[in-house]
């Protein structure tokens, strides 16, 4: 799969943009802050409906623009697809496929497949757990997109729960019972539908977890140069209290029972769900050491690139390639795990790299070439 | 902003469901330069909505009269309860003609986040209905969302103990439909409810 034309009206700091380009690697150069990054981000949206650097709408659209307008010509097995997006801030985004309006933009998530690496990934090493989470559910629904209904569900069976501890735990600080009197009379049949999401979710986890261990592995072997092994394992520890975790939905139901039964005193005391997957983590390890706190900045950075590629991978074995977009990253690298990257991705089927320094690139990766100016973007040497 | 009258009509319109401003602004206008006589009879099905309409004693759907036109007729089977959260869902499933019993109107779901819980539904209603012993199947009709999946479990929970049948309408694909036109969430859950032929 490759992208063969962007198309940009009014996103960020384009008035209008028009780039074509061609399958295998291309590299986008310009100076820090004339929108290099702008032009991928664009991308990233059609392909996730969100940004990765931002969580607003907003920041995309142009100032003094009411609406954003991305218009993608995807290329898939020789077939050309086009695929159109108004972003419209504070309102449902409106998307056509082909030439026919589609009913929620949704649809047009898997129309092109993408995997972004970004100077923002750091976070996946560094930051909080759910930075680790979104990771690991956005590529579950990108492998399998039944799993953004689980999600959603799931979502919405914690913020209902919630609620309902909430209002008996206030029930409970002003003593008496005077109006909203904190019934938990119904907390049983959220335990049991939480158990039973929550159970689907974490099984998609882990199986994607195991499927990702040898690919994060080998990418980020490749790109230290056999520094440590770094391994991928899941963290569970809200509803498991310790070992490896080797359970069926089933199973894993089961325990989420058991451990929101135990919780109970203290979840009621607290008023919020302590147990479930909302709570869960992946814990990166390299050598023996845990690499949140202990790795360097480097290697922090290149488990980050390994997770980013291992997704690459790991999309592109079982079926459809995606683009590989690497925002910014070749600055960050020594010569050796640049030229190391090159090799592993220069065989896509398209690689769009970014960067401000065009020597940063290595030779491999020097294809078609983009050059960001003022507000516009041109083709060639 | 318009004077006096036209902008109080302008304001309730626009209370109502699914009327923004600007067409609670054109149908008021709509409503200024209408017949006297076309007004005149909006009004009075407005007062009668109020006055008539009440809910049926037995089964909490809208009717005008003690009882619902449901709950009176005798054709019906007095063996299974169907249950579902608004009167519009009962004019749905009538509208199939499979479903030869009674219902019994919720009036919502179970939904913390609006502070709903058991005790704002008709559930005990529904348990008296129940322990008359006659009812030998409930079939749980709530929204196929998560509010309507925790109420059904929830009354499931209760009644089976009574040894009264218990069951759930079926979600999957619409019928008539193309299968590459179904969205993947719908689709998923029809895939994991298939059944053998």
């Amino acid at each position: 799969m490759y992208v063969r034309r962007l198309e940009l009206t009014d996103f960020r700091s384009y008035s209008r943009a028009e780039i074509d380009l061609d399958p295998g690697p291309s590299v986008i150069v310009g100076p820090n802050g004339y929108g290099k990054t702008n032009l991928v981000e664009a991308m990233g949206y059609v392909a996730t409906l969100s940004s990765h650097r931002v969580s607003s709408d907003q920041p995309l659209v142009r100032v003094g623009a009411e609406r954003a307008i991305v218009r993608c010509a995807i290329v898939h097995d020789e077939r050309e697809l086009l695929v159109e997006l108004e972003i419209v801030p504070g309102k449902a985004n409106r998307a056509r496929l082909g030439r026919a309006p589609v009913t929620r933009a949704r649809d047009i998530v898997g129309a092109l497949r993408l995997v972004l690496f970004a100077p923002e990934d750091l976070a996946l090493v560094r930051g909080d757990p759910a930075e680790r989470r979104r990771y690991l559910d956005d590529l579950l629904v990108q492998r399998q997109p039944r799993y953004a209904g689980v999600r959603a569900d799931y979502e919405r069976i914690l913020k209902q729960r919630n609620a309902l501890l909430r209002t008996a735990y206030l029930a409970r600080k002003v003593g008496g019972t005077g109006g909203r009197t904190g019934d938990l009379s119904t907390l049983d049949v959220w335990d049991s539908h939480l158990a039973q999401h929550g159970a689907d979710l974490i099984a998609g986890r882990l199986d994607l977890c195991a499927a990702l261990g040898t690919h994060v592995a080998k990418a980020y072997d490749a790109v230290s140069a056999g520094r440590g092994e770094a391994r991928v394992g899941y963290d569970a520890r809200s509803w498991l209290e310790s070992g490896q975790v080797s359970l069926d939905r089933v199973a894993i139901a089961e325990r989420l029972g058991e451990a929101l039964s135990a919780a109970r005193p203290s979840e009621v005391e607290r008023g919020v769900t302590l147990v479930g997957p909302h709570r869960d983590d992946i814990t990166l390890t390299l050598g023996e050491m845990p690499a949140k706190g202990y790795a360097s900045h480097g290697e922090s950075w290149s488990l980050a690139l390994a997770l980013r590629l291992a997704a690459f991978e790991l999309l592109r074995g079982e079926g459809i390639e995606p683009v590989l977009v690497l925002d910014d990253v070749f600055a960050e690298l020594d010569t050796g795990r640049r030229d190391r990257l090159a090799e592993m991705v220069a065989a896509a089927s398209q690689v769009l790299v970014t960067c401000a320094v065009e020597a940063d690139v290595p030779r491999l990766l020097a294809g078609e070439r983009y050059v960001v100016g003022e507000g516009e973007v041109r083709r060639g040497r | 902003m318009f004077e006096g009258a036209i902008q109080d009509l302008i304001d309730e319109l626009g209370r109502l469901p699914g009327i923004g401003p600007k067409s609670a602004q054109r149908l008021a206008f709509h409503l200024l330069q209408a017949d006297d006589a076309d007004v005149a009879r909006l009004v009075s099905a407005l007062q009668r909505v109020k006055e008539l309409v009440r809910f049926c004693a037995t089964c909490f759907n809208v009717a005008e009269s003690e009882e619902c036109r449901i709950c009176r007729d005798p054709r019906r089977s007095d063996e299974s309860i169907c249950v579902v959260e608004e009167p519009k869902d009962v004019v749905a499933i009538e509208r199939t003609g499979e479903f030869r019993g009674r219902y019994h109107v919720l009036g919502g779901a179970i939904n913390p986040l609006e502070g709903v819980g058991p005790d704002n539904l008709r559930i005990r209603e529904l348990m008296a209905r129940l322990a008359s012993g006659e009812i030998k199947e409930l079939i749980l009709a709530t929204d196929p969302n998560t509010e309507g999946e925790a109420t059904a479990t929830y009354l499931a929970l209760l009644v089976k103990p009574m040894g009264i049948a218990v069951t759930r309408l079926a979600s999957g694909l619409p019928v008539g439909g193309d299968l590459e036109y179904a969205d993947e969430i719908t689709l998923g859950r029809a895939f994991e409810g298939r059944r053998a032929v």
